[in-house]
């Protein structure tokens, strides 16, 4: 028996419709009939199980008609909460401010993949939408059931179900569920996380018909944020708590060998916990523990220096074997088109490890109390953090609870997962609440890394001028050398330094784009990480996966083509761009930009400050965005200023345009750090960008004077992701723009005042 | 090793005993239980744990208890609430300004003091007072338009 139908199974043993009212009956024998009963009861007092395929898992109708929706993603800053409760109150025809959500917590959610990918809306919505469309539908034949009038002559506003010819024949949903549960089967494809498909009978609503859907309705989250009311991660307390405070090698894949309980001796309470690679300290207060920390004497194996000189790490990529390639779909047939050409263009490009480095460092509070573990973390996906916790320490899933708790920004596989797991285990090994916080040093030097990469394009022309063949090829570390979720020990520091047996995975990704070449071929290969175990360079997810290192590549080199053909860049993307939602979006930003034809660099400029224009574009699923970016360059100091980006977007459906404006300009100014500051430094111990000063990012003096934002709305087109598909033409517009400044191509991030500097002189 | 000092927080006077060595930011969290300002650095790098020291914008994450003395401290919980908000937490929530907000400490305090000294300021003036201050999520293009509002708000 599968756990879905025990749960249907228990739903029907408790909950026995008899005469029109709720009897509850646990333990009896049941008699066919009470079963069939049992069924056509649509609303119950009992909550049925937390499972994918019962209606109750996503939405209720509270005893005063307000709306719960439960939703197994997370909104990790940009708005997605509300974006949620707009699909859902369209659906329901509820008032959108009846609608409360409750995200991320394992115990009033199913895992619908937490913040994954842009997913939440995409995957998420989509869910929530054809059960609140169902909802609807359910409510809808109750009311008729209970009104006399067929349900095709009912209809609903906010909440309240009537018969279209006549308003006073009416009921409301608090009337009709309000304070009890659906007892609704969903038609649930069986599978958990992102791919979780849950519909009932009901078809959504026309979207022509959509009134919420659609609006500006703004976050209510902000103004308890602003007024130091909203706790976040960092800011949860319980009872009895103590403080943890971790203890990482100054070698890279050194193991404590010797530790000194008696150097902290002088500190209160201060506690030592040491496991194989595992050392951290505990102590009542939380400056005690940051003391105990750097005060512990510790004595590390000696290891040889892991990594490369940073100078070499380029080359290491090109030369290290690969582990695994794949290939996009083949087009024609690349060699021979190359060896037909008249003209070979050719370039690589070069892009760095960087950190999430996010605002505070991870942190994450344990309880373990009563064979009950808990944990509030801001991770991105707290039901697979769930599943890594009991593996972690050896109990049951079902008694782990993971309540998501605001985290200091997220934008992927970030060092929360890694805090959780960490406190789990001083929790475990002092018997009191923990809660550990990562120390800056940490947070940037020991975070999961973005994957550094080379990417080498060539094209053949033909003697007019026309592209015969394309071939790319992205290699690097993998996207997924450390999973994108902490649901197993082997991708988190806690155990890796526990000694589990490890498993890198290999991932990468292809440019995005409709380029017609008749001859196309897109392929990456990954590489082994430089230290397989508790390395500060372990690679995961970072914001838009290798979407801006593989596009920096894939639209600096369709420039460079433009530019060898001199041909405008709007006007060569468009020769070859096939997708019609391409060519809108590329005609859009250049008309919004005021974008005049010519070829790329400007030939009307001297002296030291110059300024150019330049266009990338890409597709990230189904959604795609073009940008232009307009830039000054200082070449005496090599500094560039993006001091202005037109951006045109479209992710089909457009739920909330506000929200969807906010992400789109925060990815553009986020993208822009990572395109001119951005790359983890490293010796052969260590990293060594530790902190704000070794890992520089965008100031506000920095950032850009404008940004002009088309939306293009295809209410027709399912909605898709808007988290980060404006992140990864970015890193491309930049560098064209500063070729036509300058007439120089840069083809190694980040864009830097040095790099920038010596690639001009 | 530890020492009685009196904090005066938002209008009232606690009293906390610790190390004077250590940081504000964690009596104010800690021993006060003021879940804002916030740690991002311990290195005065971010801006996430700025509190008013006698009204100078301050980074409570490096400031030793020893060096506080009798100064009335301010943190964002103290410079308004939602029912009299000061003129840039209104202007954040017309502006809509987060990602994650974990950074507002720092942009809300500093703007806070430098528009009281600063009146009609320039985008210039404004992103020269603000330097420094980290927002990783990249809403500076948010912030700055709060801040300018609630520049206009404040004459």
């Amino acid at each position: 028996m599968t756990k879905h139908e025990k749960s249907a199974a228990f739903s029907r043993r408790a909950l026995l419709k008899a005469g029109g009212a709720l009897v509850i009956s646990i333990g009896a024998p049941i008699a066919f009939e009470d079963v069939c009963a049992a069924d056509a009861a649509t609303a119950v007092v009992t909550k049925p199980a937390l499972t994918p395929d019962q209606l109750s898992s996503y939405i209720a109708v509270n005893a005063g008609g307000s709306v719960s929706v439960y939703f197994g993603k997370m909104d990790m800053g940009q708005g997605l909460s509300v974006a949620i409760r707009q699909m859902v109150a369209e659906e329901l025809d509820v008032a959108f401010k009846d609608t409360k959500i409750f995200i991320g917590d394992t115990a009033t959610s199913v895992n619908q993949g937490g913040a994954s990918g842009s997913t939440g809306v995409q995957e998420g919505g989509h869910q929530m939408r054809m059960a609140a469309a169902e909802a609807r539908r359910v409510l809808v034949e109750m009311a008729a059931d209970k009104l006399g009038v067929p349900a095709d002559q009912l209809t609903v506003t906010d909440g309240v179900v009537h018969a279209k010819s006549d308003a006073t024949k009416k009921i409301s949903y608090a009337q009709l569920i309000g304070g009890q549960f659906f007892n609704v089967h969903l038609d649930w494809n069986g599978k958990y996380g992102n791919p979780l498909y849950a519909p009932g009978k009901a078809n959504p609503k026309d979207p022509k018909d959509h009134t919420i859907v659609g609006q500006p309705i703004p976050r209510d989250d902000i103004a308890p944020k602003v007024f130091a009311q909203t706790n976040f991660a960092m800011d949860v307390k319980v009872p009895g708590m103590v403080h943890g405070r971790m203890i990482r090698p100054a070698v890279a894949g050194a193991v404590p060998v010797k530790v000194d309980d008696g150097s902290i001796k002088d500190i209160p309470s201060a506690k030592v916990v040491w496991d194989k690679g595992f050392l951290g300290v505990v102590a009542d207060k939380e400056w005690d523990a940051i003391k105990a920390a750097r005060q512990l004497k510790v004595e590390w194996s000696q290891v040889a220096p892991p990594f490369p000189n940073q100078a070499s790490l380029y080359d290491h990529i090109r030369q290290a074997p690969t582990r695994k390639r794949e290939e996009g779909k083949p087009v024609g047939n690349v060699d021979d088109a190359f060896k037909s050409a008249a003209r070979v263009i050719e370039a690589e490009y070069q892009w760095p490890f960087q950190s999430h480095a996010r605002m505070g460092p991870g942190c994450a509070l344990v309880e373990i109390k009563d064979g009950k573990v808990t944990c509030w973390t801001g991770t991105q996906k707290a039901h697979f953090v769930q599943t890594g916790l009991a593996a972690t320490l050896g109990v049951q899933q079902d008694s782990v609870r993971v309540i998501w708790t605001s985290g200091p920004g997220s934008y992927g596989r970030s060092d929360a997962d890694d805090a959780a797991m960490d406190a789990a285990v001083l929790a475990k090994a002092v018997g009191k609440p923990v809660r550990v916080q990562y120390m800056r040093e940490e947070g940037t030097g020991w975070d999961p890394k973005a994957p550094a990469s080379i990417h080498q394009a060539r094209a053949a022309l033909d003697a007019s001028g026309n592209v015969i063949a394309y071939d790319y090829l992205s290699k690097g570390f993998s996207r997924i050398d450390v999973n994108t979720n902490g649901s197993e020990p082997k991708d988190t520091l806690a155990g890796q330094n526990l000694g589990v047996d490890i498993k890198s995975g290999d991932g990468f990704g292809l440019p995005g784009d409709s380029y017609g070449f008749v001859n196309k071929r897109t392929a990456w290969e990954t590489i082994a990480p430089l230290l397989d175990r508790a390395s500060p360079l372990r690679t995961a997810h970072m914001r838009d996966p290798v979407g801006p290192q593989i596009h920096f590549a894939s639209e600096s080199f369709i420039d460079e083509v433009a530019a060898a053909l001199n041909a405008d860049p709007v006007e060569f993307r468009l020769r070859y761009v096939k997708d019609p939602r391409d060519v809108a979006v590329i005609q859009a930003a250049a008309e919004k930009a005021g974008w005049q034809s010519r070829p790329s660099p400007r030939k009307d400029q001297s002296g030291d400050k110059v300024s150019g224009r330049g266009i990338a574009y890409a597709q990230r699923g189904p959604s795609r965005v073009a940008v232009i970016a307009e830039v000054d360059v200082d070449r005496s100091t090599g500094k560039i200023w993006a001091r202005k980006f037109t951006v045109a977007h479209d992710c089909g459906q457009i739920i909330n345009p506000n929200g969807l404006r906010h992400a789109i300009e925060n990815n553009i100014v986020q993208a822009t750090s990572r395109t001119l500051w951005e790359e983890v430094k490293f010796d052969r111990k260590n990293v060594t960008s530790v902190e704000w000063r070794t890992y520089p990012i965008l100031d506000v003096t920095e950032a850009p004077e404008q940004i002009d934002i088309v939306l293009i709305n295809h209410p027709e087109i399912a909605p898709s992701g808007a988290g980060e598909a404006s992140s990864r033409p970015v890193p491309a517009a930049i560098a064209n723009a500063v070729f036509d400044a300058t007439g120089v191509r840069i083809r190694r991030a980040p864009l830097s005042p040095g790099n920038v500097k010596s690639a001009l002189s | 090793m530890t020492q009685q000092f009196s904090l005066n927080v938002n209008g009232k006077v606690h009293a906390v005993e610790a190390d004077p060595n250590m940081p504000l930011l964690y009596a104010l969290r800690d021993d006060l239980g003021l879940n804002n300002p916030h740690f991002g650095c311990g290195l005065a790098q971010c801006g996430a744990c700025t509190v008013h020291l006698d009204g100078k914008p301050t980074r409570s994450c490096v400031t030793p208890l020893a060096e506080v003395g009798n100064a009335k401290i301010v943190t964002l919980a103290g410079l308004g609430t939602a029912d009299k908000p000061h003129p840039l937490q209104a202007a954040y929530v017309e502006e809509q300004v987060p990602q994650c907000a974990y950074c507002i400490n720092g942009w809300i305090m500093t703007a806070a003091a430098f528009l009281r000294d600063k009146k009609k300021p320039t985008d210039a003036e404004i992103r020269e007072a603000l330097t420094g201050l980290k927002c990783r999520c990249g809403t500076h293009m948010a912030i700055l338009r709060a801040v300018k509002r609630a520049a206009a708000m404040m004459g």
